[in-house]
């Protein structure tokens, strides 16, 4: 790293990550890693749904069921709110199964191989019943009942109208429909789940290291479930290979990890596999979302109308619960534009197929993919081009409260939309696609507008009403004797590059360089309490409050420098490891500041001895926003979509570290791309599930992602102190709306509407092949499709 | 289960002998056995490539041969990429261009480069970019590491004795 020079700030530099030495060389240190006395294998229910009426075990095998576990609580998390019907999931199937994968059994031997055979030989008799797959069939009367204590299967439902929204309705000009489909996905981390739980005879602690997003929340958590004191608990977030939502959610196995590790006093490892990973690892996204938006003479938006149906999966995740896909959706679908009426029915349904949970976006891909279409059908209904229909509806002035009820703070909606528009040149490709379409060949272009809501305090969880209502953050920066920092964090990255980031933020107030500069995080006798690393939230929550403690750092070494300096503190700058006096060369190492405050307190009459101080922050939330554009050819024989260029004009506010903030959009935007052609979760009618492996189950690779055209713009948030708004999931939430506008715009001349994600080369198909008659725009192309 | 059968792993230059069963695979009997835990397991059905390392100087997906496949081959995993305190130019290049956030996948895309880049080091982006697309990255979006082994690529171009 180069040494800093002077009066330059570490922030907003590309500065290499400090986390990357270790992880490049194969030193890093993941859950898997640990070895242990004992290895578990969870024997899982190969169908959707029935009742167990044996688990036979081979003899001497020690299997534990949930005979075992009657001193353990279920996973029940609460929602005070939208009529949720609350619902416990066991932490191994307890009479019922209700899903293909559940844990049923866990086998415990002395090696991972050994509880595999065992668990291979552990026979299971289950009397199957009727299963319900799909959210919408759940609705219907005659539909199988996942939980006695959810009638008709409705687990949470919300509802939204204006006041006005019938008069407002009845002027419309134009209405315009939209059904859209989001098929069911995973957030795929690269490394599974796994835990590991060791008993400490000397403290009779357990730690517990995990893949986890949330390692204080799981401290929480599991001690409540099993009933020990959570100082007993230590939990332990080491690397973990990605999360992207899928890891904050409370595991089941991690408490029977725990559970064990107790009873035994001994140390029990899990290693999920990819195929527990795919069928029982938590999933995402599967959602019906029907739109009509009513629209003036002038083609502005006046009153959207809105029915999602959430697919939530058998259980109730922890600690979000199963309200957070439809009731998010619900609260941010409006997203930036300017309309004032808006009815909504959000319901949450409960299926034989496993847990839905948080996914990078949650619910704002979806949102975003329903409200792209929607404008864009809007454009082609009024004759105006899909830029111009956008400028008209984009929220301008601010603050602006949505028709739901959210303010969104200053942003930059319109302009991001007139960088990529001007960047890309519409007429230009206009011309370039119709010339294409005479050789055959098939081009479309598709824009994305969409805000992002980031680093939100408790208010929002309170308003949700979750029973936990994480949402602050606390930071702990200490200067050691030697002069290096510690900042002590409740955020909890996973590839999110925060020890840089704030490392970067740390060093500015305290004129030191980011490598003296210690990020302590995933440990949570290290760590102060906290609520992890997820919506977007650490750089803006943990970034303001690690802001605010070293700044109470840097006040106190300025009032010992200005002891020791003899000169009032507003005369003395804190740079290059140094105190110094404007103007002169007396200066005094911040070292010896650390050394003074720690031991010679006795001479500073007036200042607390020690040099630590905490940040707590809480902040409103605010609204990052950006404007994603794809360009795509489809081949119309084949099906298959190539994405030809992709445009992101971002706006986060102020950036730290522009390197890792332009990963974060391309990582996004990947996973976008993904959601958008090629993933996808599939059940049969039975429950059964047909993607099991990473050969039927395709995250994107290096040939489906394009290289990322990225322009930003920085407007920064009155709602953040470091001025920085969160940017982790927007790439995750614009891309899919882009590649199917694009989608469809390449098809236009077909008169064919592709309203589902992914869209497989077997759905753009099915959509051609069913065409009455070849469209006379045909180009080219000879022949039937 | 079966008997054990005794192999020697050359690993980064140093041997490891172990007894294994037939059926473990190499990429657990380099984690488990020889304790080099640098090589990550992602999916252990041969699709992600985290497992990638070389074997007599070819990449290989770990989780897909044998350990008794290995016996007396030579192995170069993530460990030994390095050169002491002198990192290889592909770590260097994945560090600079911002290559890996999770850094989970990271030890198996650093051993596929290396592979192809020793075996064919005026390969064309457009290949390059296929044998990339051999191995998945949840975090990155591919772009900074294409970067980044093209980058690297360059590198051990230039540092090559003239011929
Ligand atoms: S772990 Fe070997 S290819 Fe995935
Ligand atoms: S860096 Fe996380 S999977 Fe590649």
């Amino acid at each position: 790293m180069s040494t800093q020079s002077k009066g330059m700030s570490w922030v907003g530099r590309s500065i290499r990550r400090l986390e990357d030495p270790a992880l490049v060389t194969g030193r890093g240190y993941f859950t898997g890693d640990l070895a242990a006395a004992h290895w578990v294998r969870f024997v899982r229910s190969p169908v959707a749904a029935g009742r167990i009426v044996k688990i036979g075990a081979p003899e001497s095998a020690m299997v534990i069921t949930a005979a075992n576990l009657a001193s353990v609580k279920p996973i029940a998390p609460l929602l005070h709110k939208f009529n949720y019907k609350p619902v416990a999931q066991p932490i191994l199937a307890d009479g019922v199964v209700r899903f293909v994968g559940e844990p049923v059994a866990a086998v415990v031997a002395a090696s991972e191989q050994e509880a595999e055979d065992i668990a291979d030989a552990v026979v299971l008799t289950i009397d199957e019943t009727a299963a319900i797959v799909d959210g919408r069939a759940a609705l219907a009367a005659d539909a199988p009942q996942v939980h006695a204590t959810v009638p008709g299967n409705v687990i949470v439902e919300g509802a939204h109208k204006t006041d006005g929204f019938d008069a407002a309705w009845a002027r419309a000009h134009r209405i315009v429909t939209v059904e859209a489909r989001s098929h069911r996905q995973n957030a795929t981390p690269m490394e599974p789940r796994g835990g590991h739980a060791a008993y400490d005879a000397a403290s009779g602690r357990i730690t517990l290291t995990c893949a986890t997003q949330m390692p204080h929340l799981m401290r929480t958590a599991i001690a409540d479930l099993i009933g020990m004191a959570e100082s007993d608990l230590r939990v332990i977030a080491p690397d973990v290979g990605g999360g992207f939502g899928q890891k904050m959610s409370l595991a089941a196995e991690y408490v029977l990890l725990v559970w064990l590790a107790r009873q035994y006093k001994s140390s029990f490892a899990w290693r999920e596999d990819r195929r527990e990973n795919l069928i029982a690892g938590f999933h995402a996204r599967d959602q019906y979302l029907t739109l009509a938006g009513a629209f003036d003479a002038d083609a502005k938006l006046i009153a959207l109308k809105a029915d999602i149906i959430a697919n939530v999966g058998a259980y109730s995740c922890f600690p979000t619960t199963a309200g957070i896909e439809p009731l998010m959706a619900m609260a941010e679908l409006p997203g930036p534009y300017d309309f004032r009426h808006y009815e909504c029915r959000a319901r949450g349904v409960v299926t034989n197929t496993c847990t839905i949970a948080p996914y990078r976006g949650v619910s704002r891909p979806v949102n975003a993919f329903g409200l792209e279409r929607l404008m864009d059908k809007a454009a082609a209904a009024f004759g105006l081009d899909v830029v111009e229909i956008r400028r008209r509806n984009l929220v301008d002035r601010f603050p602006y409260t949505t028709a739901y009820g959210l303010e969104l703070d200053e942003a930059s909606y319109r302009q991001t939309l007139d960088v990529v528009a001007k960047a890309i040149d519409l007429p230009a490709f206009r011309a370039r696609q119709s010339e294409a379409r005479a050789q055959g060949r098939h081009l479309g272009i598709g824009f994305a507008t969409f805000c992002e809501r980031t680093g939100y305090g408790t208010a929002t969880f309170v308003e949700r009403g979750m029973a936990i209502t994480p949402g602050w953050e606390t930071v702990v920066v200490s200067v050691d004797q030697s002069g290096l920092v510690e900042a002590r964090i409740g955020a909890s990255p996973h590839g999110q590059g925060l020890r840089t980031t704030l490392a970067q933020i740390v060093a500015d107030e305290l004129g030191i360089s980011p490598d003296m500069i210690k990020v302590v995080h995933g440990d949570t006798d290290r760590a102060p309490y906290g609520w992890g690393t997820f919506a977007s939230r650490s750089l803006v929550i943990s970034g303001g409050a690690t802001l605010i403690a070293a700044r109470k750092v840097r006040t106190k070494l300025l009032k010992l420098a200005s002891h020791i300096l003899e000169a009032a503190p507003h005369d003395i700058v804190l740079e290059d490891g140094t105190a110094k006096v404007i103007g002169t060369d007396r200066s005094v190492p911040i070292a010896t500041l650390a050394h003074e405050a720690h031991t010679q307190s006795h001479l500073y009459d007036g200042i607390e001895p020690g040099l630590t101080d905490e940040g707590f922050y809480d902040p409103p939330g605010t609204f990052s926003n950006a404007c994603h554009v794809a360009i795509v050819e489809v081949d119309i024989e084949t099906g298959q979509v190539k994405i030809e260029k992709f445009l992101v004009a971002e706006d986060a506010g102020r950036i730290i570290n522009p390197m890792i903030a332009d990963g974060q959009v391309h990582g996004g935007v990947a996973q976008g791309i993904g959601n958008a052609l090629l993933e996808e979760i599939i059940y049969d009618d039975t429950g059964t599930i047909l993607t099991a492996s990473l050969a039927d189950y395709l995250p994107p690779t290096a040939r489906d992602v394009p290289e990322i055209d990225m322009h930003h713009l920085t407007t920064p948030s009155p709602n953040s102190v470091t001025e920085a708004k969160g940017l982790g999931e927007g790439g995750t939430i614009g891309a899919p709306a882009a590649v199917i506008n694009a989608i469809n715009d390449a098809l236009v001349a077909f008169g064919v509407t592709i309203d589902e994600i992914p869209a497989t080369p077997q759905r753009i198909r099915a959509a051609l092949r069913n065409l009455s008659s070849p469209s006379p725009l045909w180009g080219a192309e000879k022949g039937g499709v | 289960m079966s008997e054990k059968t005794a192999i020697t792993l050359h690993i980064n230059g140093r041997d490891y002998a172990i007894a294994v069963e037939p059926r473990r695979t190499l990429a657990d009997a380099i984690r488990e056995d020889c304790g080099q835990t640098g090589t990550h397991l992602g999916c252990e059905h041969g699709a992600c490539g985290a497992c990638t390392v070389l074997v007599d100087g070819e990449p290989v997906r770990a989780c897909l041969m044998f350990a008794v496949q290995a016996d007396g081959k030579s192995i170069r995993t993530v460990e030994g990429l390095a050169d002491g305190d002198t990192l290889h130019p592909l770590q260097q290049a994945f560090m600079e261009h911002h290559g890996l956030q999770c850094g989970f996948c990271t030890p198996g895309f650093l051993m596929l480069a290396v592979g192809v880049l020793e075996r064919e080091p005026d390969i064309s982006d457009d290949d390059l970019l296929d044998v990339l697309s051999s191995n998945l990255c949840r975090c990155t979006g591919y772009q900074n590491i294409v970067k980044a082994v093209r980058a690297a690529a360059q590198q051990m171009r230039g540092n090559r004795p003239a011929r």
